[in-house]
């Protein structure tokens, strides 16, 4: 693995405190996942131990410790969604693609992931792919929604 | 781009701004709030730019893309100023004809304007809505007007006056002391009042002191913070500078949940801004006080807003709260004294420097100064985020702003207060909000969702969702929260299952005084609320879920059953289709039975039945129906031919 890329978001905070979350962010968002290899590499060039660093990676939800799909599925469990019917629609979406909220499908083609609250509480209950929102969903209409994806 | 060095220099700049902008231009402004976005505002905005330059009148329209105007539900809206003609629910298909129309003719596109659904009247101006009515957006009404992106829009609109005041007329001492009299509490959701959180920080001792802006909004169902931040960044970032020169704090920190991104891109383009016209950095304004300030992405974790675990994160830490045997403000972070406070409470700091703490103490109640910004959400007709003077009955907010509940449905319960929460029956909707008020009933301001719900919301359900979500988000540091809130669960779960047992009440009561009593921090704390609020006020439900197996609001997966009713299916075959288990049997004028063996309780049938046969229902509590027999099954076509 080129870890160049990690050395290149390293140095952008040369010299602040408290950075590391904000440079597993940057590689989270660079690679879609930690890597090991990124990890390591972090924990040499900012001095901290890895496992401070794997603490920080399986602590907090922005990360993955495993690939990602290509496309992301948020379906919104906020106590909005919740009330109008959110849970069908988790349930229908793992129905479908055989797999738990959190995991990715075996062809790497979907994550889904449970989410608390989008902040658009007024079209729930609400999927979003790859940023795109589908609201006031019914849950006849989600195997359509899916299968127009790649 | 002007540096603005003095005060001098700040009033030229903002007449020069104001000077340059024609009041009676017509500007069409699309909300980009995050409702309107995810309704698609953005190409929105595109298609009036085109529109505009299509029809020759891109040098005297303006187009501006403006924060949330919190009327989430008849998004995308569009408000057409100098009049303030409010269009709801806009799509492409309108824009030329509000270009054509309403721009050049001055004439009103009928359609696009709100219409009350019980009087039938029709709203041109945003004022006359009555979602806007009762309203005090003191905070928050400034967001309609301005672009988030443009630093001038806040000039225009008397931006930084507030701390031009402060560093042209007031010492520090003073500042603290006219926030303490405005008596502002937290909006966070513990209430503290801000002004003697500022005190104790500003005499506590050790250098450097630090500032810290909350936006680590987790609650689901409460976006008011994002609304704040994504829509006017530069109205919290001036509360933070008055605050930290009330302190005697340099440095600060914008502590935003990374599920915002907008937020933190809004507030890094204000930083920016703020920084090139000289409001940020060294010798502001030439009085020689200096801040400085950073954005802190948070990483997704909702234990991470408590304020011992925020500053943990911030140090590149996993973000687990601490015991708090001293504040925050004493020593905080990199165990320096620290101030944080949350968005909202930030914003409100310019407003009472403006106009003065006796103003501010005017609105509100005995103890709750001010106005608060709720999100209005769930089984409501006026979603959006409202902004009321503390102290307005509940049943004012959902039936007079939010238009009360859709579908003719019985409201049965209102949740206030996120997952630490609870549930306020319909009986107490007159009760006054605020802090106490809410606290009394069991239940807490929090950040300030109000999440309403109808009679289809099972409370069993809502305590075990609440308690799913906290045990997920608990950091699993001290037993009682990781265990307490673990054991509940499962007690709620068995019993939505219908696998509760007589005793499971107080069992769940008395694991709730221990995790409440002995956790660290106030997730713990505060997890038995939902929980013991919904035993308060719907115990009857509870012990129809243990007793007699039944969900009485048909939402329990294991306690219901689908079921056609024979008298009302019309044999015509959608569910039948739609069923993803093939558990629907029957045929073209035979009735449909579903095979309860087969049946994964999905609720498609439901959703998809003719509301005009409704035959679909779901039932508990009592068994299923035998099926008629097979030769009592045809429905003959005359007879339906007659029927229609």
């Amino acid at each position: 693995m080129d870890v160049t890329k990690v050395d290149e978001i390293v140095a952008k905070y040369q010299g602040k405190q408290g950075i590391l979350i904000q440079v597993l962010q940057d590689i989270q968002a660079e690679y879609n996942w930690l890597p090991e290899e990124a990890l390591k590499q972090v924990s040499k060039r900012l001095k901290v131990p890895l496992s401070q660093a794997y603490s920080i990676a399986s602590f907090y939800k922005a990360f993955s410790l495993t690939p990602r799909g290509r496309h992301l599925i948020n379906v919104c469990l906020g106590t909005a969604c919740h009330v109008r019917g959110g849970p069908k629609i988790m349930d229908k979406v793992e129905e479908l693609l055989g797999i738990k909220g959190g995991e990715t499908t075996p062809d790497q083609k979907f994550t889904l992931q449970r989410v608390n609250c989008l902040g658009c509480c007024a079209l729930g209950p609400v999927m979003v792919v790859d940023g795109e929102y589908h609201g006031r969903l019914l849950v006849s209409k989600v195997e359509k929604i899916l299968k127009g994806y790649e | 781009m002007p540096q603005i060095k003095s005060l001098a220099d700040l009033d030229r700049v903002r007449k020069e701004i104001i000077a340059k902008r024609d009041p009676n231009k017509p500007c069409i402004t699309v909300c980009s709030g995050t409702g309107c976005h995810a309704y698609g505002c953005e190409r929105l905005a595109v298609a009036f730019k085109e529109e505009i330059k299509r029809q020759g009148l891109a040098d005297e329209v303006d187009i501006r893309t403006t924060g949330c105007h919190g009327f989430c539900e008849r998004g995308p809206l569009v408000a057409i100023k100098p009049e303030g003609i409010f269009y709801q629910r806009v799509s492409l298909e309108d824009v030329p004809e509000v270009v054509s129309d309403t721009i050049v003719k001055g004439n009103i596109v009928d359609r696009l304007l709100f219409v009350d659904p019980e009087t039938g009247e029709k709203a041109i101006h945003e004022h006359e809505v009555p979602f806007y009515k009762k309203q005090r957006r003191i905070v928050f009404g400034t967001n309609g007007l301005i672009d988030p992106t443009a630093i001038d829009d806040y000039l225009a609109v008397g931006g930084y006056a507030a701390l031009s005041k402060v560093i042209s007329s007031m010492s520090p001492e003073q500042v603290v002391e006219e926030v303490k009299r405005a008596n502002l509490r937290g909006r966070g959701g513990a209430g503290f009042p801000a002004g003697r959180k500022w005190e104790v920080c500003r005499n506590a001792p050790g250098e450097p002191k630090y500032v810290i802006v909350n936006c680590d909004e987790g609650d689901p169902g409460a976006y008011m913070d994002r609304s704040l931040m994504e829509g006017n960044p530069h109205l919290v970032l001036e509360g933070l500078i008055i605050g930290a020169y009330a302190i005697g704090s340099h440095h600060g920190y914008i502590y935003v949940r990374k599920e915002y991104p907008l937020a933190v891109e809004n507030v890094n383009i204000a930083i920016r801004q703020a920084k090139e016209y000289g409001l940020l950095g060294e010798n502001i304004l030439g009085s020689g006080f200096g801040f400085d300030v950073e954005v802190h992405r948070g990483a997704g974790a909702f234990v991470s807003g408590e304020e011992s675990a925020l500053m943990t994160a911030l140090e590149g830490r996993v973000g687990e709260p601490k015991p708090r045997h001293v504040y925050p403000a004493v020593r905080g972070l990199w165990r320096m004294p620290t101030n944080i406070n949350n968005v909202e409470t930030w914003a409100n700091v310019p407003l009472i420097i403006n106009n003065g703490a006796d103003w501010f103490a005017s609105v509100g109640t005995e103890g709750s100064k001010g106005t608060k910004i709720f999100s209005l959400v769930g089984k409501v007709n006026n979603t959006g985020l409202v902004e009321v003077p503390m102290g307005i009955p509940l049943r004012d907010i959902i039936y007079e702003i939010g238009g009360g509940i859709p579908g003719g449905k019985k409201l049965k319960a209102v949740q206030t207060g996120g997952p630490s929460g609870g549930c306020i029956p319909e009986s107490l909707l007159d009760s006054p909000v605020d802090f106490d008020e809410l606290t009394r009933l069991g239940s807490m301001m929090g950040s300030g969702g109000i999440i309403v719900m109808d009679e289809d919301t099972c409370m069993v359900d809502m305590a075990r969702y609440f308690l799913d979500f906290l045990a997920d988000e608990s950091c699993g540091k001290c037993t009682p929260c990781r265990e307490g809130i673990e054991q509940m669960l499962e007690i709620l779960t068995y019993i939505t299952e219908g696998k509760g047992k007589e005793g499971d009440i107080e069992l769940l009561e008395e694991l709730s005084e221990v995790t409440r009593d002995a956790s660290l921090c106030a997730l713990g704390g505060t997890a038995p609320n939902p929980v013991l609020s919904t035993i308060r006020y719907f115990r009857d439900e509870y012990e129809a879920h243990i007793k007699e197996k039944r969900c009485p609001a048909r939402v329990c997966k294991a306690l219901i059953s689908y079921y056609i009713q024979p008298d009302k299916c019309q044999a015509c075959l959608i569910c039948l289709r739609k069923c993803p288990a093939e558990a629907i049997t029957g045929g073209k004028n035979e009735i449909h039975v579903i095979d309860q063996s087969k049946c994964t309780k999905c609720g498609i049938c439901l959703d998809v039945c003719p509301e005009r046969f409704s035959a679909v229902v779901k039932i508990s509590g009592v068994p299923v129906p035998p099926p008629p027999p097979v030769e009592a099954r045809a429905i003959r076509v005359k007879q339906r031919g007659k029927e229609r």
